[in-house]
């Protein structure tokens, strides 16, 4: 039996060679059709990990609470009372598992250093705001205590806004403007570079919420408050005491709704991973079509080479080949061809998902399972369609197939 | 008296049904004997080539017998039919039906593969039968490359690469000038002297039968004399 089966694999190997334009636009369909499902799914499985990634440099454990109504629908949103710097303290003091609170507001003012001008996001916030969302400093320090409380001009650079303005000038204790009020740079962040929406996350200053709420607002307004829960405290208990806090201090009556929301990044994430899982498995199974293609092209290039090859049957049964010979032989030569289709697809799909990965800024994420399970895949379409044309190739009569021209 | 090799009692070949059926052949019997050369000569259309295709288990009786040294053939299935020819039978056909963009080498070698016989033993039997045939050194010809009496050389040598009892040739020479006829009948005929391979070969030539030690004459589906 292995024998046979051996035997049959030189033949076919012989025939494959003797056909290469033959073989080769045989596999071609299964080549396509595993590259594109591999490819696919590698792309989608980086673009999830890239998302992924993002969300935890936030940190999962991030909470933003916001004045107004959780925004639902496009158009004008209730205006509701602004929180104030005593809303942020409040919670640092009140609520139980805390690790930092960043209190911020934000507009886009120009900033100035000798000749160069850039215009970007001013941010007005706490050290708070540095280790919530994780950033560390390249050059300088953070704010000192009694910056922060008095609220002097004092500012630490992203990266971008430090290129723009310094190029590789050393920047600290050397003094910008912003909207003419003079402000010292205490310090230079570290790059984190584009987020995968496409902003530059490096591009914005960072000054005491004070400061700003006193030099450049002009009231003592606060957008948004950042919380970070600490590690292994319930997230869930935190959101819950925050929002009894905020009930209370912003005196709405039992059975009101809250004119204030929190963000939660976990949820975030989650529908953010769902998105990119869902696009992932839409495009793989588009993918997975178009090796179901292949395999059927495989197949009617199969049926027409038997009755191309009539004479060739012809011959071989008529010096000794038995049906099953024939048979095995044109299975094998099935299988043969959509498995090396399956081993170029795949070689294939190294070099195009790498590639595409590298350009499109995407983590490279093989999954050893997906490049299994095409091959396998390719390797099943190689015996199902190449089972009919073999039994017709075997099922032939000797003589007609001699006399066959 | 010696036991024949192959024996054909009242053979009938129709094909087709009803109405549009064609007899063939009509009630053929026939001896052949271990180491005999016999030509098998007729008009196209006499039933020779069924007959010749019967004789090699290609094809099946509509009535009658046929006994392959001492085998009832026409109780055989497909597939022991095919065991048959591989086994003990060897063809060599008009148009050499050889594969193309094959070499002469692995042409040859095919009916061993099917045989099972292992590499190493497989070869030796290849270069000698090619050898036998005269086409030492043309191994890795593809029928391309070759004329056509080299392409009916490699035709032969693959009928007697196996070894065979019996060798079956239809219209041999039927493609070929006379010279490398002449040839192509001095080869089997050696082959026949030689090796003792029992040959029956069909043709219409008068030229090429005369090779054969007996001549058996067919004429619309029944035999019809026999010279020797």
């Amino acid at each position: 039996m292995i024998l046979m089966l051996w035997n049959a694999f030189i033949l076919a190997i012989r025939e494959i060679r003797r056909n290469i334009l033959r073989s080769s636009l045989t596999s071609l369909g299964i080549v396509i059709g595993v590259t594109a499902v591999i490819t696919m799914v590698t792309l989608g499985n980086g673009a999830t990990k890239k998302v992924m990634d993002e969300i935890r440099s936030l940190g999962v454990n991030l909470l933003q609470i916001r004045p107004g109504q959780r925004p639902r629908h496009f158009g004008v949103r209730e205006t509701a009372k602004p929180f104030k710097l005593k809303d942020a303290e409040a919670i640092e003091r009140e609520i139980y598992g805390i690790e930092a609170v960043a209190p911020t507001v934000g507009s886009i003012t120009q900033v100035i250093y000798g000749n160069q001008n850039w215009s970007t996001l001013v941010t007005g916030s706490t050290n708070g705001f540095l280790d919530v969302t994780d950033w560390k400093i390249e050059m300088g320090r953070r704010f000192t205590r009694g910056e922060i409380r008095s609220g002097q001009s004092v500012c630490i650079l992203g990266h971008t806004v430090y290129k723009k303005l310094f190029d590789d000038e050393y920047p600290i204790g050397k003094r910008i403007r912003l909207r003419k009020i003079s402000f010292k740079v205490v310090g230079v962040l570290k790059e984190k570079g584009q987020s995968s929406f496409g902003a530059d996350r490096d591009d914005f200053i960072l000054i005491p919420i004070r400061t700003f709420q006193r030099r450049i607002s002009g009231n003592t307004d606060v957008t948004s408050i950042y919380v970070s829960v600490k590690e292994g405290y319930s997230i869930d208990k935190v959101i819950q005491d925050i929002k009894l806090l905020m009930r209370e201090r912003r005196h709405i009556r039992a059975g009101k709704e809250d004119d204030f929301y929190i963000l939660d990044m976990r949820e975030i994430s989650k529908i953010l991973s769902g998105t990119t899982e869902v696009l992932t498995s839409f495009l793989g199974t588009i993918a997975a079509v178009s090796l179901l293609v292949g395999g059927i092209g495989i197949m009617n290039i199969m049926l027409v080479s038997v009755t191309e090859r009539t004479k060739e049957i012809g011959i071989r049964m008529a010096i000794g080949a038995l049906q099953r010979d024939v048979l095995l032989q044109f299975l094998v030569e099935a299988i043969v061809l959509s498995s090396f289709g399956g081993i170029i697809g795949i070689i294939l799909a190294f070099i195009v998902s790498f590639s595409l990965c590298k350009i499109m800024l995407v983590p490279f994420v093989l999954d050893m399972k997906i490049v299994f399970l095409a091959f396998g895949f390719s390797v099943v379409v190689g015996i199902i369609f190449g089972y009919f044309p073999a039994r017709k190739a075997a099922n032939m009569n000797p003589i007609e197939a001699l006399r066959h021209e | 008296m010696e036991k024949a090799l192959l024996e054909l009692n009242f053979v009938k070949k129709i094909y087709g049904k009803g109405r549009a059926a064609i007899e063939a052949l009509k009630g053929v019997s026939l001896k052949v004997y271990k180491g005999e050369f016999v030509a098998i000569m007729g008009a196209s259309g006499s039933g020779k080539s069924t007959c010749l295709n019967i004789i090699g288990c290609l094809d099946i009786v509509s009535s009658g017998s046929y006994i392959f040294d001492g085998i009832r053939v026409e109780k055989l299935n497909k597939r022991q039919m095919a065991l048959l020819r591989r086994h003990y039978i060897g063809f060599v056909f008009q148009g050499y039906n050889l594969l193309e963009r094959t070499s002469a080498l692995e042409n040859v070698e095919l009916p061993l593969i099917y045989l099972g016989i292992p590499f190493n033993k497989r070869k030796k039997l290849v270069y000698s039968a090619l050898e036998e045939v005269g086409l030492k050194g043309w191994e890795h010809h593809t029928p391309s490359e070759l004329s056509g009496g080299q392409q009916q050389r490699v035709a032969i040598a693959r009928a007697i690469v196996t070894k065979p009892m019996l060798l079956l040739a239809d219209e041999p020479t039927g493609n070929l000038d006379s010279r490398r006829s002449h040839e192509i009948m001095q080869l089997l005929s050696k082959l026949n002297k030689t090796e003792g391979i029992t040959v029956v070969m069909v043709t219409h030539e008068k030229d090429m039968a005369v090779y054969a030690r007996r001549v058996i004459l067919f004429k619309d589906g029944l035999i019809v004399g026999e010279e020797k």
